[in-house]
């Protein structure tokens, strides 16, 4: 799923290339006596591309140029996710001229850009092994053991909740409790419908906000969904396919758990202010969208718990395309941006939540708490189920075909849950032929 | 210029280099005479071969070929990526939702434009005013169009369905039901479109002769008579006009259904998928076929010269029926819409294919 931002889509078109203008301009304050400590004493800008907001801010790129003073870093900045990723594959197609030294890509990104690792350098190196998580390094890495990008941030995902719905449901509220009642480090999907049957039966409020996405946090614990480990596409043909597909909409719809929305359409956003439904599952990302829709509603909390062991929704990398002019460099600020205690400010400046293993026992992380939350402490929660995503043990595969298939169970499952326009079995069927007719 | 015999003929015949000389120039001035005039009008033609033809062209030999958007050329295929397009039930939906939207666009608004540009040629208190008031929809930008109408017509919680319920109707689901997902998007075109047509029909009308008008009083029409048998025939040629420009807008439809939803891609059953929007989908999306993206061009752009050709037919039939002058300058201007737009058109998915 992509990670997006309805509200960025209005001001994209107007202030996108207001905000390209106006954070392409460099400092202008070009040393003329460089000293050497960077191994080149040459004059050198390098441009990192990013999109939405990384938390690279023009004070934490002049600490760099600080460090190195014969480097200047220009910040190119799209508003949206899709335009940076237009923007790339575009360019690396007619042979990567207008590409920047480094350019930001997101993890959905990767199934199709490591099938031309060409087009990137290898940026393995001893000095950065062990600095992220497993799965964010493994995800990033090419069977042959080429590293094409550094990671910035995950999405690790907790359970966001209403707990002012859950009071009036006689549920718990405390977030401990929570996450207990959802069955604690072992909750099971099948708990997490549970108690939702409990909750709807008490209460006018849906359990969950889409079907899609709950569907999206199974089918990511799964390690081949729709292709073999060699890229081979197997359709729909995975018997844990289906069951999560069955089991989603018998909760959706049988059961009536959810609000039956499409997550960033506007009856979503509407829903937010209705309280139309009482949990989420919450990247860490998330947590802004859910300030912003929400705003001025009490009672959201986050648990720390999630069904099915951990879950990872987003986050980005860095890459550094082969064709630059300024290679190492550029992987040498790369990896500068990409430590921990950069990402560590970048977490302060923007809520991306860091991907190095480090940086979770960083008192800045681990003390940060938000306010909006009833002051969860945000920073413990997600550096927990950062590491469950890691003990989940695999990675689920998402080759060349994969997003092209998971449309189709996702388009299945909105005629049913958000549309209505069919039931579960003729829906799936549809998505069959949708798979069929696409002629992998 | 006058260089052609600069001076007084004498008795002596001229040498003959002069008179080659001379003849050189005579000639040069010829094709000053000749050629110039094309040489005034080649920019356009140049730059349409650079931004038009080019790219037609190298569209027609990327849909022959397997394309990916990143990896580039593969084998040549024939036609086969044109096969795959008809084989895929899809293109044939997003066909059908084009030609639905586009009749449901179209119609409405030419007869609202009409009726419009009649009330504004009225004697109004304020006219440039009402008559720049009806413009101001078209200077919105369609991204901004399609986000205020998706909020219009959300399912649940969208003004619309809050009104319809208000009148005790039942909410009407905008975005599951493929014909009123029509009327949704016909709804946003409209908006943006109506008001220029208003315009180009109230220019047309004040040209008018006033002298029809007054005969027709002096035989006892009233207004509606007046209006139907003395405007709207004299606005026959203009009408056409309209309907050219609207049938090309309305096969290219693209932003007001790909702002629908977040998506993109004309909801879960593709029920307001537009044939442009495929194309973007398969070349840009999932897929990331250019070969079969650019075999999609190329059909959209074979669809749009039927329809034109279907258009040149009537605007001369009414060439030979109505007033011939006023026709016949619409069939010129028509038949250079006919000729140019489906390349330009074509222009449009190439533009990325030239970077590719």
């Amino acid at each position: 799923m992509r990670r997006r931002t309805r509200a960025l889509v209005a001001t994209a078109g107007l202030f996108g290339l207001a905000l390209t203008a106006a954070c392409g301009g460099s400092p202008g304050d070009a040393d003329p006596d460089p000293t050497t400590d960077a191994g080149s004493d040459e004059q050198i800008t390098l441009t990192v591309a990013t999109f939405n907001d990384f938390g690279y801010t023009e004070e934490l790129l002049a600490q760099y140029t600080a460090e190195h003073p014969n480097v200047v870093v220009e910040h190119v900045l799209a508003a949206r996710a899709e335009d940076a990723r237009a923007n790339l594959t575009t360019n690396l197609a007619s042979g990567g001229e207008g590409l920047s030294d480094i350019e930001a890509i997101e993890v959905d990104w990767l199934a199709e850009l490591l099938q031309y690792p060409d087009y990137f350098a290898d940026l393995s190196d001893p000095a950065v092994e062990g600095r992220w998580l497993e799965s964010k390094v493994a995800a990033a890495t090419t069977e042959d053991g080429r590293l094409l990008g550094y990671g910035t941030d995950v999405g690790p995902q907790a359970i966001c909740y209403r707990a002012d719905l859950f009071a009036a449901a006689g549920l718990p509220t405390e977030r401990a409790e929570v996450a207990e009642l959802l069955g604690g480090a072992d909750a099971t999907w099948d708990d997490y419908f549970e108690v939702g049957r409990q909750f709807v039966a008490a209460s006018d409020s849906a359990w969950y906000d889409s079907a899609v996405s709950m569907y999206q946090g199974m089918i990511n614990q799964v390690e081949f969904a729709y292709e073999e480990g060699d890229g081979t596409p197997i359709g729909l043909t995975n018997p844990a396919v289906r069951e999560a597909y069955d089991a989603v909409l018998s909760a959706s719809t049988d059961d009536g758990l959810s609000a039956g929305f499409e997550q960033w359409q506007e009856d979503w956003v509407a829903g937010f202010q209705n309280d139309a439904f009482a949990t989420m599952l919450c990247p860490a990302w998330m947590q802004a969208g859910i300030e912003g829709n929400a705003a001025g509603i009490e009672g959201w909390d986050i648990a720390d718990v999630f069904p099915g062991g951990g879950g990872n929704w987003g986050g980005s990398y860095l890459t550094v395309p082969a064709g630059g002019e300024h290679v190492e460099e550029a992987q040498a600020l790369a990896e500068w941006l990409t430590s921990p205690e950069t990402q560590v400010q970048a977490f302060a400046n923007a809520g991306t939540f860091p991907s190095q293993v480090d940086a979770y026992e960083n008192p800045d992380l681990t003390g940060a708490v938000n306010p909006f939350f009833n002051d969860a402490p945000v920073g413990e929660i997600f550096a927990n189920r950062s590491l469950a995503v890691d003990e989940l043990g695999f990675l689920p595969y998402k080759g060349p075909n994969y997003f092209a298939i998971h449309q189709s169970v996702q388009d299945a499952i909105l005629r049913v849950d958000v549309t209505g326009e069919q039931n579960a079995e003729d829906s799936w069927s549809a998505a069959e032929q949708a798979v069929a007719d696409l002629g992998l | 210029m006058s260089v052609i015999t600069p001076r007084p003929p004498t008795a002596q015949r001229p040498r003959e280099a002069t008179a080659r000389r001379v003849g050189f120039r005579q000639r040069l001035g010829r094709w000053d005479v000749k050629v110039s005039p094309y040489l005034y009008i080649s920019p356009f033609f140049i730059l349409f071969a650079v931004v038009g033809a080019f790219p037609l062209l190298y569209t027609a030999y990327v849909s022959v070929h397997e394309w990916n958007l990143l990896g580039g050329q593969g084998d040549f295929v024939g036609l086969t990526n044109y096969g795959d397009v008809f084989a895929q039930p899809t293109f044939i939906k997003a066909i059908g939702n084009t030609f639905s939207i586009f009749a449901l666009s179209s119609v409405p608004q030419v007869i609202t434009a009409i009726a419009l540009a009649a009330v504004l040629n009225a004697n109004l208190r304020a006219k440039t005013f009402w008559r720049m008031g009806v413009l101001l929809p078209f200077i919105v930008a369609p991204v901004a169009v399609g986000l205020i109408f998706g909020r219009l017509f959300a399912d649940d919680s969208g003004l619309v369905n809050a009104l319809l319920t208000q009148v005790g109707m039942d909410p009407l689901g905008w975005h599951s039901d493929r014909l009123t997902s029509h009327v949704a998007i016909a709804t946003m075109v409209n908006f943006r479109w109506t008001g220029y047509n208003t315009l180009i029909f109230l220019a047309a009308m004040q040209a008018v002769p006033q002298e029809l008008y007054e005969a027709a009083i002096i035989d006892g029409a009233g207004r509606l008579r007046q209006f139907f048998s003395v405007t709207v025939p004299q606005l026959r040629p203009t009408i056409i006009f309209i309907i050219i420009t609207a049938t090309i807008g309305g096969l290219q439809i693209f932003d007001e259904p790909r702002m629908f939803d977040d998506q993109g891609l004309g909801g879960p059953s593709r029920n307001w998928m537009t044939v442009a929007m495929y194309m973007y989908d398969v070349g840009w999306g999932n897929q990331k076929n250019f070969g079969r993206a650019a075999a999609i061009a190329w059909l959209l752009f074979l669809i749009i010269i039927v329809v034109a050709l279907v258009n040149f037919l009537i605007s001369r039939r009414i060439a030979t029926s109505d007033s011939p002058r006023g026709a016949a300058r619409l069939l010129a201007r028509g038949s250079g819409e006919a000729g140019h737009t489906p390349a330009a058109d074509a222009g449009r998915p190439t533009s990325a294919s030239k970077e590719t």
